[in-house]
């Protein structure tokens, strides 16, 4: 069956952070549709590969491109990169205090779609978005991330994935910290995003939420670079034998399917 | 001793102010003021005791006034200029070039054409009506309210509320007015209070009869038939015992004023278990010297609030003032001050505890851009008499660029060694990650820094009537397009 054209290609990226490269030519293609899921050790690269694109100023491509629905995004602003429908659920978001959590979905809900969108029919989406999330009433008039827990820090990520509908969701460790049930929540939410025209990135350390969320594929990064590719039976066995085990004298071979 | 017109080379307009009635053509009996035939004198620049006396005889105020505005003019003419502040900017104030008072009918009135660009454009922006821009400009003398502001009036004339100007307030509660006034700020305070003192005109009396809480606030435009936003006004507030008032003056809207130097003295007195809250917004535009003493009494379990939004002027040196002088009162400042090009918000607060079981808060949100300058001046002084005091100060600074600047002089005095004293400071500048949060949300960099900033200045406009919230918010989203001049 002939592909629809890919949401993301990324082709031989290398990005330097304050002079230090950290991903050093990683290849990636997803297409709509699709669930891939990018595991890896702690300082792999797996956030500077977000980071880099949502567009961080500090996250310099030194070779190699991104395409984002074809388009070369390795020049626009994050506010641009978010208008074509890219989104990124955040490991660390921040705080801004004194910005209640309404006005700010409002603020970001009219950005991205460009045009406002009138009061009752924001009420009614937010509603039910905040009950599939389990997400009460009162969480609309606290400030964004100002004293949230983690859960509700990552809650409230979600809930703007929902609201924002992006063509690529990039989540980013989304399942850190959370207990089974806020995972089985957050995860059904991140299940809704997906649909034939759209597509997700799901950054994880454990395989845990891969129970839940069914990834197409799943990558290995390791060093800068994707070091293997699978599918859901890859993230098992590195469950299993641990990360170790992934080294580049050692690759796993890549199944059927992948890029 | 000038006798002679100069200035702006425009004839005197002959129109009446807009809202004037048909018997005001021609003279200023709206104002109170005596026949102008009376008078071949005409006020021109500079200030000498001749301008002091012709003040208060087309005032026609009683022979007490005159004397103290004649002691003022002494004082302010002896007194030398402080030596602290922005000393630079202060001492460039040219006092002969100046005109302390002008009839409101002689009054020029500003072409429209001269009004700044910058300052029409933010009235296009925040979408101010037609009538309010020529009235913000000073292209009319009146605000068309009279009729909106009737039906208020009369509420307030049936709970026995005095609400008048202070000039109108002086001749028609002259007992009042003589037994409160420079009670609470003695002309010989400071150098601008004692200018003040001598040449003072306009500003509001308010006196609240004893258990009267006045629900909606009070605006300084509902005084019709004044003199609005004026160099010189003097405030008097008095709340008798166990009565409310909230008074607010200033709007967001930018205010262009051709007079450079404003020199108002607000004084309040809050008597035991009285509530007075005072809300100040002032934008004017950047010729604008804005060097303002307020302060208040508070007695017994009295209780005032002073909410203190400073937006424009070249320089504004004001520290709300509260003397805390009966046991249990409570004081608050809450000020936010915002800077930037050629501009310096000097601001601050002080707390006097002079009674035990007082209470305090001052918080200070201040916010520098585009080589903009703030300081916070702050004092907190607690006598020995005063036990039991708990006072809580925050400051906090935010730079948007490297050129911008913030200071912070904060001073305790604390004489009294079983008091709780907090004092916490920080500085900081927008953070990289905070705006690369919200620029993924699609806020380009300008509203990401306008959301940043509304949110910083919160705890203020939350405390804001809501068309005064609205409008300030919009404001700081064009300071941070950049669009306002």
């Amino acid at each position: 069956m002939q592909a629809k054209a890919p949401i993301l290609k990324i082709e031989d990226l290398h990005v330097t952070v304050e002079d230090k490269e950290i991903l050093r030519g990683v290849n990636l293609t997803i297409n709509p549709g699709e669930v891939h899921a990018l595991m890896g050790r702690n300082g792999s690269g797996k956030s500077t590969l977000s980071y880099t694109l949502m567009g961080h100023p500090r996250y310099h491509i030194s070779k190699g491109r991104v395409l984002f629905k074809g388009q070369d995004i390795s020049t626009l602003r994050p506010d641009e990169r978010a208008k074509l429908g890219l989104a990124l659920a955040f490991q660390y978001p921040m705080a801004i205090p004194g910005v209640s959590v309404v006005n700010f979905l409002k603020a970001a809900l009219r950005a991205v779609r460009g045009k406002d969108i009138p009061i009752k029919e924001f009420r009614q989406e937010l509603k039910a978005r905040m009950s599939e999330l389990g997400v009460k009433d009162e969480f609309l008039s606290r400030y964004v991330n100002d004293g949230f827990s983690g859960g509700e820090k990552k809650r409230l990520e979600i809930l703007q994935m929902l609201l924002l509908n992006p063509t690529l969701a990039v989540l980013d460790e989304t399942d850190s910290g959370l207990d089974i049930d806020a995972l089985k929540t957050v995860a059904h939410g991140v299940n809704t995003l997906l649909k034939p025209d759209t597509a997700i990135l799901l950054i994880t350390h454990y395989q845990r939420i891969l129970d839940y969320v069914k990834p197409h594929f799943v990558h290995i990064l390791q060093d800068g670079s994707i070091v293997a590719s699978g599918d859901s039976e890859l993230a098992k066995e590195l469950e299993a034998k641990g990360y170790d085990t992934v080294t580049r004298d050692n690759i796993m071979p890549v199944s059927s399917g992948a890029v | 001793m000038s006798t002679e017109l100069a200035g702006p080379t425009k004839t005197p307009s002959t129109k009446p102010p807009v809202g004037a009635g048909v018997g005001d053509i021609g003279n200023d009996y709206k104002y109170g003021f005596h026949d102008k035939e009376d008078y071949i004198f005409k006020s021109g620049r500079g200030l000498t005791p001749e301008i002091v006396r012709y003040i208060s005889k087309i005032k026609n105020e009683p022979e007490w006034m005159l004397e103290f505005r004649l002691k003022a003019l002494d004082i302010f003419l002896k007194k030398p200029m402080p030596t602290w502040g922005n000393c630079k900017l202060l001492n460039d104030i040219d006092f002969q070039n100046i005109f302390y008072y002008i009839r409101p009918s002689e009054k020029q009135q500003t072409d429209w054409n001269e009004v700044p660009a910058g300052i029409k454009q933010t009235f296009d922006r925040l979408g101010i009506p037609e009538a309010e821009r020529k009235f913000l400009a000073g292209v009319t003398a009146q605000y068309e309210s009279e009729v909106v502001y009737h039906s208020i009036r009369e509420d307030l004339t049936k709970q026995g509320v005095i609400f008048l100007d202070m000039d109108s307030g002086l001749r028609e509660h002259e007992e009042i007015v003589r037994k409160h006034f420079a009670t609470v700020i003695p002309a010989a305070d400071n150098k601008f209070s004692a200018l003040n003192s001598a040449v003072w005109s306009g500003g509001s009396f308010i006196w609240v009869p004893p258990g009267v809480k006045i629900e909606i606030p009070l605006q300084a435009y509902f005084r019709i038939n004044a003199e609005n936003m004026g160099q010189f006004e003097r405030t008097l507030i008095i709340a008798e015992p166990g009565s409310f008032v909230h008074y607010i003056e200033g709007c967001t809207a930018p205010v262009y004023s051709s007079d450079s130097l404003h020199s108002a003295v607000v004084e309040l007195i809050a008597k035991p278990g009285a509530h007075i809250r005072y809300t100040t917004i002032q934008n004017w535009s950047k010729n604008v010297y804005n060097l303002v003493t307020k302060r208040a009494v508070a007695h017994e379990d009295a209780r005032v609030e002073w909410i203190d939004g400073n937006l424009g002027s070249k320089l504004t040196m004001k520290y709300p003032s509260i003397y805390l002088m009966g046991a249990r009162a409570h004081g608050e400042v809450l000020s936010v001050a915002f800077a930037s090009e050629d501009q310096h918000q000097d601001a601050g607060a002080k707390m006097v505890h002079a009674a035990p079981d007082t209470t305090s808060v001052i918080v200070s949100k201040s916010i520098s851009k585009n080589g903009g300058r703030t300081s916070y001046r702050g004092l907190v002084k607690v006598y020995p008499e005063a036990i039991n005091v708990k006072s809580s100060v925050r400051c906090d600074a935010l730079l948007l660029d490297e050129k911008s600047r913030s200071d912070t002089y904060p001073t305790m005095e604390i004489d009294q060694k079983e008091a709780t004293i907090e004092h916490e400071a920080t500085v900081s500048k927008v953070g990289e990650e905070q705006l690369f949060y919200l620029m993924s949300r699609g806020l380009t960099q300008n509203e990401a820094t306008a959301m940043i900033v509304n949110g910083f200045f919160e705890p203020f406009t939350k405390e804001l009537p809501l068309e005064y919230a609205v409008e300030l918010n919009r404001l700081i989203q064009l300071e941070m397009e950049g669009s306002v001049g």
